[in-house]
């Protein structure tokens, strides 16, 4: 009994030791040496693809925001900004619960069904809403119009792009509302739309920040 | 071009890229198994583990090594958790409570890598990049180590040994998973995805103000996340973060990274038993499900049945803009038939059936191509039950790669396919039974059901993916999942090193014209066949509860 209790300790003992060999390898050289190489390499792309407009940081290209314009009295949901493109819902999104010292942006999906009938009311209101967001004098969309992704909530609730199809909706009233006209929107839209990555890879999208950065700078010339 | 289109122009492409990988990395991976030198890197690690790599090791010997590991694993990731709130570098966030610690300690030592937490807001640095990353990278070694035993047991004859664990460890360690997963981790970064050391930071805004961010280690976490088959993301979001994944291509190579090994081992196998046709022959059972997986998860998302998905008029409901249905799909694939678990998309927002086929790919025991080396030892053991499914059919006594498949071997084979169901069922029964944990569920009628048998699939098979509407931190549940994914994980293996040992003691049988060619097509659909139909009868019952209750109504 005493053998075999002292074999036990001595193996564990040489499981504890090749842990902490290994946890030196692969988790203190492994990621400080990847770090060097990535922060000299790709300086940039490794803290976060920071977009800078004027000198003042903006953004990550990266990470999706919100357009929105400040909450009013009484308000739970503020309402968007309809001078800039809007980017999808992130009804996932949330805030921290745990070390709440900090606000940080919590990443997720609603993770509601495709038979929730709370998912049901969130894309009809979100088409409802884009549907007379949208809609302009001489310009009216229609609901069938509306893709997907612009009345779902994405994955990660961080989306940086939207579909094409999605921008070009929004294109008479961002033209009307910064006194544009609605060529010059399209084809800033064209000029920032990225199809599939070798003309099969993923989808073709449009990043909204980097949108609307171009168009507050069209904005600023006019 | 339209979306189904470049999806399946992806699956072409992804297909191609590991066509290329296969027979260098197989052949690769029978080397770094076989060989009898050992590098200067590696000696040091047995020195300061103080075992001789030389050493064989009888299957008991074998399996002490690996537990006795995992063991360690365990504790060391347990403590460290718990200690979060004293340790530097841990950007001041608290210590783990000890439910959620457990929990998370077991799936990251099982390759599970279920969270109960959400990275960003509760695991600092140190946790993340010396705790969590760290079993990453071991514990998709122990899964190769076993899968190489096992492979030796067929090899090997008239012996009862099986290898030394120690230098299998530090060896899948050291040449195989370290330097794929730093050059991916740089492939990765220059896409986008981050890797520094910052702490919490703001970061200004369009509108005015700011956010607030979380640095990290992310691609060199995210590289063998995927490599690995591990699956546990960085931040809550998962594979999905535009900071893990942010491009289309990225998302395919992760992808890649996923099914690389998994597909890759079968060469190593069929190297070290002597024929690559053997090899094939599996490789062939995996693809063929995959691929079949692949194109009916691929027909019902585009399809997007269900009340809302038709109101919106697509399946993008939890799935991101760059990466569209296709991909999506592709990856949801990948990730539940390996023992991934990562996710680029949220499968609780999939179509019924969708969310159902996820959940039979993880049902299938996770063989098609499977988690690294789980996947291989799985589709083994499948392997030896298609047999004696064919010996009884002729009344001949089984045979696999000349070895006699007798009473003992069918009864670990028989054992081993037997402990997951048991797991799965038995703690979702619970679960929905007891008053208080349906309360985690955030869908009602069939998807709540569908949310916890998801869990315990997950947590059983070592996935580590959720229908993620489930609150799963609680004390019940943080309890049960981390049961089953030790026991999940290491009472098969007993099974496994067990049926190695005993068949590398056996000699060999000679072929004869009655023995069934395992290496043949006809073996392959026999096998197919015999993997749906075990699956299927085991599961269709509570499948039928679930996702099928939901695709159907």
């Amino acid at each position: 009994m005493n053998h075999s209790v002292t074999n036990t300790v001595r193996l564990f003992g040489a499981g504890l030791r090749a842990l902490l060999m290994l946890t030196l390898v692969t988790g203190v050289i492994y990621p400080l040496v990847v770090t060097g190489v990535a922060q000299g390499l790709f300086h940039d792309k490794a803290n976060g693809s920071e977009i800078t407009a004027h000198g003042k940081v903006v953004g990550s290209s990266l990470i999706g925001q919100s357009y929105h314009l400040p909450l009013k009295k009484g308000q739970e949901t503020p309402d968007p900004d309809l001078r800039w493109f809007q980017g999808r819902p992130a009804n996932g999104l949330g805030s921290n619960s745990v070390n709440t010292r900090y606000k940080l942006l919590l990443s997720g999906a609603t993770n509601l069904s495709a038979d929730s009938k709370d998912l049901l009311r969130q894309v009809r209101d979100a088409r409802a809403a884009v549907v007379r967001d949208n809609s302009v004098p001489g310009y009216t969309v229609k609901p069938s119009q509306v893709p997907a992704e612009a009345v779902t909530s994405s994955g990660s609730g961080l989306d940086p792009d939207i579909s094409p199809r999605y921008a070009k909706i929004q294109v008479h009233r961002v033209a009307e509302r910064n006194g544009l006209s609605v060529g010059q929107v399209e084809r800033l839209i064209e000029d920032h739309t990225e199809g599939r990555t070798i003309g099969f890879i993923g989808e073709p999208r449009v990043n909204v920040l980097e949108l609307n950065v171009a168009l507050r700078d069209l904005v600023a010339q006019r | 071009m339209g979306p189904v289109l470049a999806g399946v122009l992806q699956l072409l492409a992804l297909i191609g890229a590991l066509a290329l990988a296969y027979v260098p990395l197989g052949n690769y991976l029978a080397r770094v198994y076989s060989s009898e030198k050992h590098l200067r890197v590696e000696k040091w690690i047995y020195q300061g583990i103080g075992a001789n790599p030389d050493t064989e090791m009888r299957w008991t010997a074998y399996l002490r090594g690996v537990l006795a590991f995992s063991a360690a694993g365990v504790l060391f990731l347990y403590l460290l958790q718990r200690l979060q709130g004293s340790l530097p570098g841990s950007l001041g966030f608290s210590s783990i409570e000890p439910a959620q610690a457990f929990d998370t300690a077991a799936s990251f030592v099982t390759n599970t890598n279920w969270q109960s937490y959400a990275g960003e807001q509760a695991m600092g640095h140190v946790v993340q990049t010396a705790g969590l990353a760290v079993q990453n990278f071991v514990s998709a070694a122990v899964g190769i180590a076993v899968a190489v035993a096992l492979v030796r047991g067929f090899a090997r004859s008239r012996t009862g040994e099986l290898g030394n664990f120690w230098a299998d460890l530090v060896r899948g360690t050291v040449r195989v998973l370290v330097p794929v997963a730093a050059v991916a981790a740089v492939v990765l970064v220059a896409c986008g995805a981050i890797q520094n050391f910052s702490g919490i930071h703001e970061v200004g805004q369009f509108m005015g103000g700011s956010q607030q961010w979380n640095g990290g280690a992310v691609a060199s976490q995210e590289a063998i996340k995927e490599l690995g088959t591990n699956g546990g993301g960085y931040f809550n979001a998962n594979s999905a973060h535009p900071f893990e994944n942010p491009t289309p291509f990225t998302n395919l190579f992760e992808i890649f990274l996923i099914l690389v090994i998994p597909l890759a081992l079968t060469r190593a196998f069929g190297v070290m038993v002597g024929s690559v046709k053997q090899g094939y022959a599996i490789l062939a059972t995996m693809v063929t499900i995959w691929v079949g997986f692949v194109a009916l998860l691929m027909w019902t998302e585009f399809a997007h049945h269900g009340p809302a998905l038709q109101a919106s008029g697509g399946a993008m409901e939890g799935k991101e803009t760059r990466f569209g249905v296709g991909a999506s799909a592709l990856f949801g694939v990948s990730t539940t038939l390996t023992s991934t678990g990562a996710v680029d998309s949220f499968h609780s927002s999939f179509t019924g059936l969708g969310g159902g086929i996820t959940m039979l790919g993880m049902m299938l025991g996770e063989i098609a191509p499977g988690g690294v080396g789980s996947g291989l030892y799985g589709m083994l053991i499948m392997a030896i039950i298609a047999v004696f499914i064919a010996g009884l059919m002729v009344g001949r006594t089984p045979e696999y790669l000349g070895k006699k498949i007798g009473s003992r071997e069918i009864k670990l084979a028989a054992c081993y396919i037997l402990v997951t169901p048991a797991l799965v069922l038995i703690f979702t029964a619970a679960s929905v039974a007891l008053p208080t944990p349906p309360n985690s569920m955030l869908n009602s009628g069939a998807h709540g059901f569908s949310e916890v048998l998801y869990a315990f699939t997950s947590a059983s098979n070592n996935n580590g993916s959720a229908f993620a509407g489930l609150n799963a931190n609680t004390d019940w549940y943080n309890t049960t999942t981390g049961l089953a994914m030790l026991l999940g994980r290491f009472v098969p293996m007993v099974f496994v090193l067990a049926l190695a040992g005993s068949l590398a003691g056996q000699r060999p049988v000679p072929a004869t014209a009655g023995t069934l060619r395992t290496e043949k097509p006809l073996f392959t659909g026999l096998l197919v066949g015999a993997i749906l139909i075990i699956t299927g009868l085991t599961y269709f019952p509570a499948l039928a509860l679930g996702p099928l209750a939901e695709g159907l109504a």
